[in-house]
């Protein structure tokens, strides 16, 4: 059986702080024995303790740190133990090592990562279940990546280091647990496989990666719940879904979807963000502009309520995406109804 | 941990000619600047630092060019300092050919080399923590130094900034402009307490100098960057400074009292008094330099801003 997701990212911080001595990782309570809220450090610190640091409670000033890391040609990952408290370094991430890459007349590399975990359906209320991706989508300068059961965590995260730009990954808290996907197998019904110019986008099918009934784009943190929507769309409904779980949320890579979407037609776009400036409606746009005429419906948007998240779980459900909104919301674009 | 330096001695201290020259340049540097708002040629914004033109220059000889320098919106006189370059900083300043930063950056933001500056109150100073901590490692006896301003000291990135480079012991140095107003807030309306008891608080060592004399400055400031340097640990020193012009540019409601106290305190006119040939033959030179340099660089075609260079 693969490993969980958690152990992937794990093992990929690890070989990565083995492979680059430049590389920091910093964070509230990432070092030893504790290893970080959701144990995603563990065993880091005691390998390396000069470049594991856990810090004070201070978000703006530890991704400051880093970007002071990446102006001095070093390379910086952060834990913001949970994406909420991304908000408190904002001002750095937009204004500082952002626009760092640019505004200075020449591209300047920045080299660091924020990690983010992020989502809802753990009861842990208001101020710690959100998805804040959607406030980050558009920033010059900046990458948005989201951990998926699909992508390699070592490959992302080299990928955003090597690239010159800072990025934040959002790491859905559920999926940490779940199992990876692995040889192109999901289960005895779905396969899939990496497409798109820099295999960025996961394309998860049944029988035929050609031919769906509709495409239904989705982040990592939402794969597996996608996935199981497809299987029942299947079971149930009889429709073909194809799932799209791009690795990469912003710059959008809207070529990598185009093909499926054009020989669908229809296209769903599910995320759990609250409703209002969502990543779906930059993908709905893009979309709709460059093959309008390919559709046979307006791409639909399907995401959490416009309200605050409940810690209860009976009422986290009236707010956040559920499975059956994302399985109404293919059944109604494909059927018309 | 806190240290006083007493206040200059009623006239100031006679300077090496080069650091008369270098005060010079920045003041003229910046008296031109308000001159072209004046006449519409410049576009945008900008922040002088008339009056304190001594800090970065009394700095100059205890740094050398591994150390990092950040700057914030008021820091034309420290990127002179460090680089004795008006011609690139006026062409950024402009967005002429040979701006330092391709006209992008403009007054607030330019990097070069171990130089940066900002825009945003306070950022900096995780930032410099940050190069500190690299520097701790790599290349220890160099430091991260980071100008503010006494309005700075309203931003909890400082604090957040300060507490890891106290914890960590980094070889940060903050080196505060007191120059007693933010904007058009004077500090005892904007900042409770005072900043040797917010460095006492961290475990920092803080140093006040009340000095204006550029000679007496160095002698106090030596010190201070040589225990950053060979300790590795943070230090704040407080320079009681004078703004003699206005903030930005003809937004100045002091009333003419506190102006006319400020202009009392300039290093300006306090050495043209003491010694008036030494200071009329440096002035004359450097006024007519940097008007050589307005005109040369006015006539630069615009900068061009590369493809490449977008990010």
């Amino acid at each position: 059986m693969a490993e969980r997701v958690v152990e992937n990212l794990n093992q990929a911080l690890h070989a990565l702080l083995a492979d680059d001595p430049g590389l920091y990782l910093l964070g509230e309570d990432l070092v030893d024995p504790y290893g970080g809220a959701f144990k995603v450090t563990r065993g880091l610190s005691t390998r390396w303790p000069e470049r594991v640091l856990s810090t004070p409670l201070s978000e703006g000033g530890i991704v400051g740190v880093a970007g002071g890391l990446a102006l001095a040609g070093q390379r910086a990952i952060v834990e913001i133990m949970f994406s909420d408290f991304v908000a408190l370094a904002f001002d750095q991430i937009l204004n500082f090592a952002s626009k760092s890459t640019a505004m200075y007349g020449r591209a300047v590399p920045m080299r660091l990562v924020v990690r983010c975990p992020t989502g809802g359906n753990r009861g842990y209320g208001p101020t710690h279940s959100q998805s804040l991706q959607k406030h980050f989508v558009g920033i010059p300068g900046l990458t948005l990546c989201e951990m998926s059961p699909f992508h390699d965590n070592r490959a992302v995260l080299a990928g955003l280091l090597g690239s010159g730009r800072p990025g934040l990954f959002f790491e859905d808290k559920v999926l940490y647990t779940n199992r990876m996907y692995a040889d192109g197998v999901v289960d005895e019904l779905f396969r899939y496989d990496l497409v798109g110019a820099d295999g960025d986008v996961a394309r998860v099918w049944v029988d035929d990666p050609e031919q769906c009934d509709c495409v239904l784009v989705v982040p990592g943190g939402l794969a597996v719940r996608a996935v199981a929507v497809a299987r029942e769309l299947l079971l149930r409904d009889d429709i073909v879904c194809q799932v799209l779980v791009p690795s990469r949320l912003w710059p959008l890579d809207v070529d990598g979807l185009l093909p499926a979407v054009a020989r669908a037609g229809r296209m769903v776009v599910a995320e759990e963000s609250t409703a209002g400036g969502t990543w779906g409606a930059e993908l709905a746009q893009a979309v709709h502009t460059r093959r309008w005429k390919a559709l046979r419906a307006p791409v639909r948007l399907v995401h959490s309520a416009d309200q605050v998240i409940p810690t209860a779980a009976h009422l986290e459900r009236t707010v956040l995406v559920q499975d059956a909104d994302i399985h109404r919301a293919v059944k109604e674009v494909v059927t018309g109804a | 941990m806190t240290a006083a330096v007493t206040a200059a001695p009623p006239a100031p201290s006679r300077l090496a000619d080069d650091d008369l020259d270098l005060l010079l340049l920045i003041r003229h540097f910046e008296l031109a600047l308000l001159d072209m708002f004046g006449r519409g040629e410049l576009h945008g914004t900008t922040h002088t630092c008339l009056g304190q033109e001594y800090v970065p220059v009394a700095l100059r000889p205890l740094l050398a060019d591994g150390d990092h320098v950040f700057s914030n919106h008021r820091g034309h006189g420290h990127y002179l300092a460090r680089f004795g370059d008006p011609h690139g900083l006026l062409a950024e300043v402009m967005g002429r050919q040979g701006a330092v930063c391709r006209g992008v950056g403009g007054s607030q933001h330019i990097l070069r080399d171990r130089y940066l500056s900002t825009g945003v109150q306070g950022e900096s100073v995780p930032v410099a923590a940050g190069v500190a901590l690299h520097l701790r490692r790599a290349e220890p006896g160099h430091l991260a130094l980071v100008h503010l301003g006494d309005g700075t000291w309203g931003e909890g990135a400082v604090y957040e900034g300060l507490n890891m480079a106290a914890l960590w012991r980094l070889p940060l140095l903050l080196v505060v402009e007191h120059n007693g107003i933010a904007q058009s807030t004077p500090t005892s309306a904007q900042l409770a307490g005072d900043l040797a008891g917010r460095a006492r608080a961290f475990g920092v060592a803080h140093t006040l100098v009340t000095s204006t004399d550029t000679n007496t400055v160095r002698a106090a400031l030596a010190p201070v960057l040589r225990r950053v340097r060979e300790r590795g640990t943070p230090a704040v020193v407080e320079l009681r400074t004078h703004r003699v012009g206005p903030h930005s540019k003809g937004d100045d409601t002091r009333r003419p009292e506190e102006i006319g106290y400020a202009r009392a305190q300039d290093w300006y006119a306090r050495y043209a008094r003491a010694y008036p040939e030494q200071f009329a033959a440096h002035d004359e030179r450097q006024r007519r330099h940097v008007a050589e340099v307005v005109r040369e660089v006015a006539g630069r075609p615009a900068s061009r801003w590369e493809e490449a260079g977008r990010g």
